[in-house]
């Protein structure tokens, strides 16, 4: 087809809404939260700066409440992704295994999905939570264990963190197994069938057919859950309340936000500082993965 | 014989081995379902019991002895609950119309016309795939903020509409679709648009359903950005509506209310999901990042 003038006009204005909407709110705020993180002692009010440099960066870095929040999130990263994705594999090979009920299964499987972070969140909070009036659910069966009580939400750091990654691991949880159970049911049937003729053990099918043919998903699910634990935030917020530098349970996003807006609020420059930092340490983080999974597929 | 005898007693205890490994999968199976259904059912459970037989539990009962519709009266009059979900229905259709106008609109643009600089146009949509909506909000928040657009619905909607992502697969849908048809409604001299309402919208109907699907989850679900340009409660979505019932909510900690409103929020999402399972799930596989 010849491209006329007539025609390159229109197909401009088909483009058009979407090159405004991301022009407006994506491309130039990609530009100018660089702009923000090198402005140094940037003013909200008066929308004056006095200097340019790294000092946005180095406050950061300093900051207890950041290298709190750094902490958090690393320790959510280490201890949720793994899990979650372990714990996925094992159900989908449960689900995969099975016939009868493996709808009902994989429906009720999906149900946190659909759910909202923050309400949901408040349930565990309760079942969780120690008051004055009862101990909780989670307490009375770890004393019916003959465990001592622990106060969840208000406690320990340890158990904070603890409700934290069950949480977590409980929200991600639907995604994985979606993944890995419709790429456990598209191995072709031909591999299980000549290993069961050569006689090859349970262990060894999985270990030298089945692994190797999802490897791709798994580490899709890898990837994509080190970006979305590094981005926990709301999940925090529904467990210990919007303030989440007092329950010592911040997470980098929450920093970022907390900068912009809220009680600590009304920094944008530090916001963006952190904001950038993060999505260094994700972007890091995501080649390393790529770079493992490129090497062990050779 | 005797070999017979051992064939046999091989696939015997092999039967048997199935069947309790199959066993062990359901019981490990149901332990999880349960671990999923727990909180569901913790949160209905709390929310028919009075206030007063919730409080006087000191081991909490499996079961409501007095079950009671009262909190649910309580979580729509004594706090905006009611107002809330207008909201959150409001931004939700008006975000999801928008996106779908925008989105079709410019994946027609992609798939089936031609224009200079269209490839170079196109990797810069792919590109910004991979910026993460933490690094734009800051921006966006001091944009609105300067347009005056707090607490107002055009500050929650307009920055939540472009999705690249469901542009592309909007785009290689449309793709699929056969030349032939477009050259034969431009011989009949259909219009441009007249054939994307007519021919492309109806034969990529189901990935148009999932994206619609995927955005009002979505929309629905959505605390950060709400949260960041809502500080008045008349425009709180239900995320920041049972933030602030839990805050200062009731006057007093009133649980079961509480966890009334957290399933009257639940309940929409659960039953689009239950009516449109198989979509939803195919959809989510396809496009969903949650996770």
């Amino acid at each position: 087809m010849e491209v006329t003038g007539r025609n390159n006009f229109k197909a401009w204005l088909y483009l058009l809404p979407a090159l405004l909407f991301l022009g407006v709110f994506m491309v130039y705020p990609l530009v100018d939260v660089f702009i923000y993180s090198f402005e140094e002692g940037y003013n909200s009010a008066s929308q004056s700066f006095f200097g340019t440099g790294i000092y946005n960066y180095s406050y950061v870095l300093h900051d207890p409440y950041f290298l709190q929040a750094l902490k958090n999130t690393f320790i959510l990263v280490i201890i949720t992704v793994p899990l979650s994705t372990g714990i996925a594999l094992l159900i989908s090979l449960g689900l995969n295994s099975i016939k009868k009920l493996k709808e009902l299964f994989q429906t009720i499987y999906f149900l946190p999905y659909v759910t909202n972070t923050l309400a949901v969140g408040l349930v565990f909070m309760i079942l969780f939570k120690k008051t004055a009036y009862s101990d909780g659910m989670v307490n009375v069966l770890i004393n019916a264990f003959g465990g001592e009580s622990v106060d969840f939400i208000d406690g320990p750091y340890w158990a904070k963190m603890m409700v934290l990654c069950i949480y977590t691991i409980w929200i991600v949880m639907p995604f994985k197994v979606l993944i890995l159970t419709s790429a456990l049911a598209s191995v072709n049937p031909v591999y299980y069938s000549a290993a069961k003729v050569d006689g090859t053990s349970k262990f060894r099918i999985f270990y030298r057919i089945t692994l190797p043919m999802i490897s791709p998903m798994i580490f899709y699910l890898i990837i994509t859950g080190f970006i979305g634990a590094f981005k926990a935030y709301s999940d925090a917020v529904a467990l210990f309340g919007t303030d989440l530098n007092v329950a010592e349970m911040n997470t980098i996003v929450g920093y970022v936000y907390d900068m912009l807006y809220g009680d600590s609020g009304g920094y944008p420059s530090y916001a963006s500082a952190a904001a950038i930092i993060l999505f260094a340490i994700v972007l890091t983080i995501t080649v390393i993965n790529l770079m493992v999974s490129n090497r062990t597929k050779k | 014989m005797e070999n017979k005898t051992d064939l046999e007693q091989i696939e015997k205890s092999s039967r048997v081995k199935d069947i309790a490994g199959k066993t062990v999968t359901y019981i490990l199976l149901a332990i999880w379902a349960i671990i999923v259904l727990f909180p569901f059912y913790w949160m209905i459970l709390t929310s028919i019991k009075s206030y007063s037989s919730y409080n006087n539990e000191y081991i909490p009962k499996f079961y409501a002895s007095n079950p009671t519709m009262q909190n649910y009266i309580d979580a729509f009059k004594t706090v905006s609950l009611g107002k809330y979900l207008v909201n959150t229905a409001v931004f939700t259709v008006a975000t999801t119309a928008i996106m779908l106008v925008v989105t079709v609109l410019a994946a027609y643009a992609f798939a089936r016309l031609q224009f200079k600089g269209k490839n170079i146009v196109f990797v810069c949509f792919l590109a910004l795939m991979m910026i993460p909506n933490e690094l734009v909000i800051i921006t966006n928040f001091v944009t609105i903020t300067n347009l005056d657009l707090r607490n107002s619905f055009p500050g929650l909607i307009l920055p939540s509409i472009a999705s690249v992502f469901y542009i592309y697969l909007l785009k290689e849908n449309f793709e699929a679709i056969p030349d032939t048809l477009y050259y034969a409604a431009k011989v009949d001299g259909t219009s441009d648009f007249k054939y994307l309402i007519k021919v492309m919208i109806p034969i990529a109907r189901p990935t148009i359903v999932t994206i619609v699907i995927l955005k009002v989850i979505e929309c629905w679900n959505s605390y950060v950005w709400p949260r960041l340009i809502t500080d008045d409660s008349n425009y709180f979505l239900v995320s920041n509506g049972i933030q602030e019932i839990r805050e200062n909510g009731f006057g007093r900690e009133n649980i079961p209310a509480m966890m009334a409103a957290v399933v009257v929020i639940s309940l929409p999402l659960i039953i689009l999901f239950l009516v449109f399972r198989r979509t939803v799930m195919s959809g989510v596989s396809r496009g969903g990042t949650k996770g």
